[in-house]
């Protein structure tokens, strides 16, 4: 192969360079931002790098800033969502795996239809189901709860987790299932000794979705909950909007790059993993 | 059939059980629900009288309704236009054995892993009026640059395409890149055998090709848009006035500020046939052209 740099090849890499800096440039803008004062900020402009860095701003978002009538910073909403995606991520991505492996080894009669069926919860527009699901939520006094919010992401998010198992799960040789049974192994058996020792892959490709889901919601925080149980998202909007005298940009940025944290570093570890998700989650089987 | 038997063959169904009622339930019964309520002439409280389709021939002559119809259709277009022409091209960029292709690809898509609020939040304060990219422009030399769009409001469904496309575009390429890299080689090494040139490939052969994968795509960014309401939220708040809002915005406020569940459910299942009416010939003209390729 040729290695001198032939003129096509120049446009091919200064096009993708300034696509590299369009995608980067919001980040950029957000991290130097959080590290100014806000005279520097005035001062200065959007891509000036921080003359002296400061951590204030990220200090007052994480713990004194004020979202509406309270002012602890994001650090209590934080820990609600993260109290809510844990159990959220586990029960539906469990209750996937399951479903999964019935609708690949376990079929009966309509069982297709069943799948498809299903797999109509993950088209719906949420806001048709809103409005009962709040009366529903309030019958059972999980309104502004982080158990209601757990409940609404497992019953909403499980269509999904069901399709990405049950799509993975079909590609394990029926034989497999198979020659398990004549041995006289059950349901619960196979499934331990056969099916689960190879889902490594699916299940980070599906914790990672659920994951980022269910951290990144906002429909579902700001409809189901109010004030104790409300999650990063509505903090994070909460606490932008909210005007007490001087508009605080570097709080602001601060308190964005706190509310991305988790996913972004989800996806450095695990970029593989987390397209794999959004490309299965895309292109059906 | 023994007791094991009749044990190991209601077992998968009850492992179902759970799911399925619950889809029946809070998917299904709660369309039913909602549907219902639209019917009648609930405020504050639901009430269960019927009363025809009044909420509809409401929400069509409410002025509100149709600016978040306008700006659906505005920002829909250009939101797939854009992400579509964008994804595409970058994809094809990055399919000429570039160096360090992982790292770009990286770069291309961290946008996906954050929030709406998040890329809201962070274009809010990039585009801001007095601060952001006009006063970069103005440092720069360019003092009569004006950049108004977030408090303009024949302006600001525009800057939720910008977000939004900036969001979204790498997903696309990711997808596209996909598809690309699916296609045979050997076809593509016959036509340049017998003298095709690049453009002519990627118009005759790759492209084709990828209808499959165009369709996806195109199913996808429509969900996204029929459904956005976050981005909007974090930008503009569907403001100034409600200049920019969305008919998920329309159904907040009015189902959940205004107390008008009623007129709120009727805009809940507009929404609903809006999916329901540009999903089903997609996903037709999906499973074709996945048979035709086959």
């Amino acid at each position: 192969m040729n290695h001198t740099l032939k003129p096509g090849r120049i446009v091919l890499y200064l096009l993708l360079g300034l696509f590299f800096l369009y995608y980067i440039a919001p980040l950029y803008v957000m991290l130097s931002t959080s590290f100014k004062s806000l005279d520097e900020i005035r001062s200065g402009n959007l891509l000036s790098l921080p003359q002296a860095v400061s951590f204030d701003a990220w200090r007052r978002a994480w713990s004194s800033a004020c979202t509406g009538t309270t002012c602890e910073g994001l650090q209590p909403y934080f820990w609600n969502s993260i109290k809510m995606v844990i159990p959220a991520v586990a029960i539906s991505t469990l209750v996937g795996a399951f479903n999964g492996y019935v609708f690949a080894h376990w079929r009966f009669r309509h069982s297709e239809i069943l799948f498809t069926a299903l797999l109509v919860g993950c088209f719906i527009p949420f806001q048709v189901v809103l409005l009962p699901m709040a009366g529903l939520l309030g019958k059972f006094g999980l309104a502004n709860t982080t158990a209601g919010l757990v409940f609404v992401h497992v019953v909403y998010g499980t269509a999904f987790t069901t399709l990405f198992f049950r799509n993975y799960y079909v590609g394990v040789p029926e034989e497999l299932i198979k020659a398990a049974r004549i041995d006289g192994a059950g349901f619960f058996l196979i499934f331990r000794k056969v099916v689960l020792p190879i889902s490594g892959p699916i299940f980070v490709v599906c914790v990672i979705w659920q994951f980022t889901q269910i951290w990144n919601d906002f429909l579902f925080g700001v409809v189901f909950a109010s004030g104790e149980a409300q999650p990063i998202t509505v903090g994070l909007n909460n606490l932008v909007n909210t005007s007490t005298g001087v508009k605080e940009h570097n709080v602001n940025m601060a308190a964005a790059i706190i509310a991305a944290l988790p996913t972004l570093l989800v996806y450095l570890v695990a970029g593989r993993y987390f397209v794999r998700g959004l490309t299965a989650g895309a292109v059906k089987g | 059939m023994s007791l094991k038997d009749i044990f190991e063959k209601t077992i998968p169904k009850l492992v179902l059980g759970p799911t399925l009622l619950a889809s029946l339930l809070f998917v299904y019964g709660f369309i039913l629900l909602t549907g219902y309520i639209s019917l009648t002439e609930s405020r504050m409280m639901p009430t269960f009288e019927f009363s025809g389709l009044g909420q509809y021939v409401d929400l069509f002559d409410n002025e509100r309704w149709w600016t978040s119809l306008t700006n659906l259709g505005i920002f829909g277009t250009l939101f797939i236009g854009f992400s579509v022409a964008i994804g595409l091209f970058l994809a094809i960029l990055l399919d000429q054995k570039i160096r360090a292709e992982g790292a770009l690809r990286a770069v291309y898509l961290y946008p996906m892993a954050l929030s709406f609020i998040v890329t809201g939040t962070a274009w809010k304060w990039m585009l801001n009026p007095s601060l952001g990219l006009e006063k970069v422009m103005h440092d720069w030399g360019w003092t009569a640059f004006h950049f108004d769009w977030l408090v303009n409001p024949d302006m600001a469904i525009y800057t939720v395409v910008i977000a939004g496309v900036w969001q979204s575009s790498g997903f696309v390429m990711a997808l596209f890149l996909a598809g690309l890299r699916g296609i045979d080689d050997d076809i593509i090494k016959a036509a340049q055998v017998d003298g095709a040139s690049l453009p002519t490939i990627y118009r005759r052969i790759v492209i084709p090709a990828m209808r499959p994968v165009f369709f996806s795509v195109l199913l996808i960014l429509s969900h996204i848009a029929i459904k956005s309401f976050d981005l909007v939220i974090a930008l503009t708040a569907g403001g100034p006035g409600n200049a920019s809002s969305v008919p998920a915005i329309f159904m907040y406020q009015f189902s959940f500020t205004r107390g008008q569940l009623g007129l709120g459910s009727a805009s809940a299942m507009m929404m609903l046939a809006t999916i329901v009416a540009v999903l089903v010939p997609l996903m037709y003209l999906e499973a074709r052209s996945n048979k035709a390729m086959r």
